[in-house]
């Protein structure tokens, strides 16, 4: 008989299988790239540039893009197993629980930081915003900011499409979780694009810290409790 | 409280809803507003608008508490796994988002003679409006589940989250007005408060904790005759 896999193996077969799913389809990703450059241009027009800087204005640009285009993947990240009633199939198999939300919380990051990486050239190039030296720590910011987005999204993901709204309720359940993370994100953003010192953006990046921490473990735990018994 | 089905030709009227505890609660609610208008100074500086706190702050305050409750009841839920936990914390969330909805009216009215505004993006305000957001998605949530066991189950998930994002809310808004340190938790020094003052406010907490417990036990007694007829359709439809 075969050895049963551990947690990490667990969850990185389950994340596995739900990315090689969106990249036989690439449906989902391609249409949340889209959503993002379009979000870009509907925003560029929604603003005055003389009145308001370029800088001043990306950061928020940037991170309501970052938000909405996650929703729409984690929409579909349990949408997926709705189909044929594969979720069934998934429950059955001998893991952990936990390897399941892990496997697909890892497949959701992977989603979200593909996005985001797309994404900021895209604002770099569209609003003249100069990345320059200060790529890496944004692409660092942005990479936390996945981590708590998905931690909690991954789980209304799971909980929202065995309810009527289905699709409906992940954005209006999850928000509020976005909020600390987003305003965190944001005003780290800004202070890096502004050039201030790090120093300036520690309390943020603490709060960014904070919050994965305890949610991932938090929604790693309650996942369990979503799932049919 | 009895759990007994109403009869079908007999249908409960909803004067059921005002028991003892309502009537106590509505007197109690008067007489404080007895005190509050003619008994109390009026304040210094903001005259008559002030009077308006003795419903505000004990309304916010009864809104933790009832947010206190739904969490802990989520948890306990989870354990015991009994629906009678999970109507109190059903009936904590709706009466704490009534008392939400208090704090977020009454507040712009006292603010905008003092202020000048109706509304600002205060740190106290936002984590107030937040809160009600947080628990509105609570109540959505359980309107959009039909079968109860898993309503139960995916309201307490989100009912102990939401207590954990408090905090959150909480630093940040907190940190995004100001990078100055600012008292957080609770005054260090004594409050500030007259004493004719402390005394109508505690008067007027006890007042509107006294409405709370009304409400949420009307709140529960509805829960149970809703859970009731849930069950006798249940049967005269066969399984769903």
């Amino acid at each position: 008989m075969r050895e049963l896999p551990g947690l990490a193996t667990a969850a990185w077969l389950v994340a596995r299988k739900d990315l090689a799913i969106e990249f036989r389809t690439r449906t989902a990703f391609f249409s949340a790239i889209v959503f993002a450059l379009l979000g870009l241009t509907i925003f560029y027009f929604a603003w005055d540039a003389t009145a308001v800087a370029a800088i001043d204005l990306a950061p928020g640009v940037l991170w309501v893009i970052f938000t909405f285009s996650g929703l729409l993947g984690l929409q579909r990240s349990f949408g997926v197993e709705q189909a044929d009633r594969a979720m069934d199939a998934l429950l059955a198999a001998p893991v952990d629980r936990e390897a399941i939300y892990l496997g697909k919380a890892l497949a959701n990051v992977l989603f979200v930081a593909g996005v985001q990486a797309i994404s900021l050239p895209a604002l770099a190039l569209f609003y003249n915003v100069p990345l320059g030296g200060v790529w890496l720590p944004l692409a660092g910011v942005a990479f936390l900011a996945a981590i708590g987005i998905v931690a909690v999204g991954t789980l209304f993901s799971a909980m929202a499409v065995n309810t009527k709204l289905a699709e409906l309720l992940l954005p209006m359940l999850a928000l509020p979780f976005f909020v600390p993370i987003v305003t965190a994100a944001a005003q780290t953003t800004a202070r890096l694009l502004a050039g201030r010192p790090a120093a300036e953006a520690w309390p943020w990046l603490r709060i960014l810290l904070g919050f994965d921490l305890v949610f991932v473990v938090a929604c790693a735990i309650a996942f369990p409790y979503t799932l049919e018994e | 409280m009895t759990e007994r089905l109403p009869t079908a030709d007999a249908p409960r009227a909803t004067s059921a809803f005002v028991d003892k505890w309502i009537i106590a609660a509505a007197v109690a609610v008067a007489a404080v507003y007895v005190r509050v208008i003619w008994f109390t100074p009026p304040e210094a500086t903001q005259g008559l608008a002030q009077k308006i706190y003795y419903l505000h702050l004990p309304a916010a305050l009864n809104a933790y508490i009832a947010f206190g409750v739904v969490a802990v009841m989520s948890i306990v839920y989870l354990w015991l796994r009994d629906p009678r936990v999970d109507r109190v914390a059903e009936s904590s969330a709706e009466v704490g988002l009534l008392f939400t909805t208090v704090v977020l009216t009454t507040g712009p009215i006292w603010g905008k003679p003092i202020w000048g505004t109706w509304w600002t993006w205060d740190a106290r305000l936002t984590l107030t409006l937040f809160l009600w957001f947080i628990y509105a998605g609570y109540i959505v949530l359980r309107g959009a589940i039909l079968e109860p066991e898993t309503r139960a189950r995916y309201s307490a998930v989100l009912g102990i989250l939401g207590a954990l994002l408090i905090p959150f809310i909480h630093m940040s808004v907190y940190l995004f007005r100001t990078l100055h340190p600012m008292p957080i938790v609770l005054k260090p020094d004594r409050p500030s408060l007259p004493t004719e003052m402390l005394r109508t406010l505690l008067f007027s907490f006890a007042a509107f904790f006294l409405v709370y417990v009304a409400l949420l036990r009307a709140r529960y007694g509805l829960a149970v005759e809703r859970t009731l007829l849930e069950e006798r359709e249940g049967h005269s439809h066969g399984e769903r």
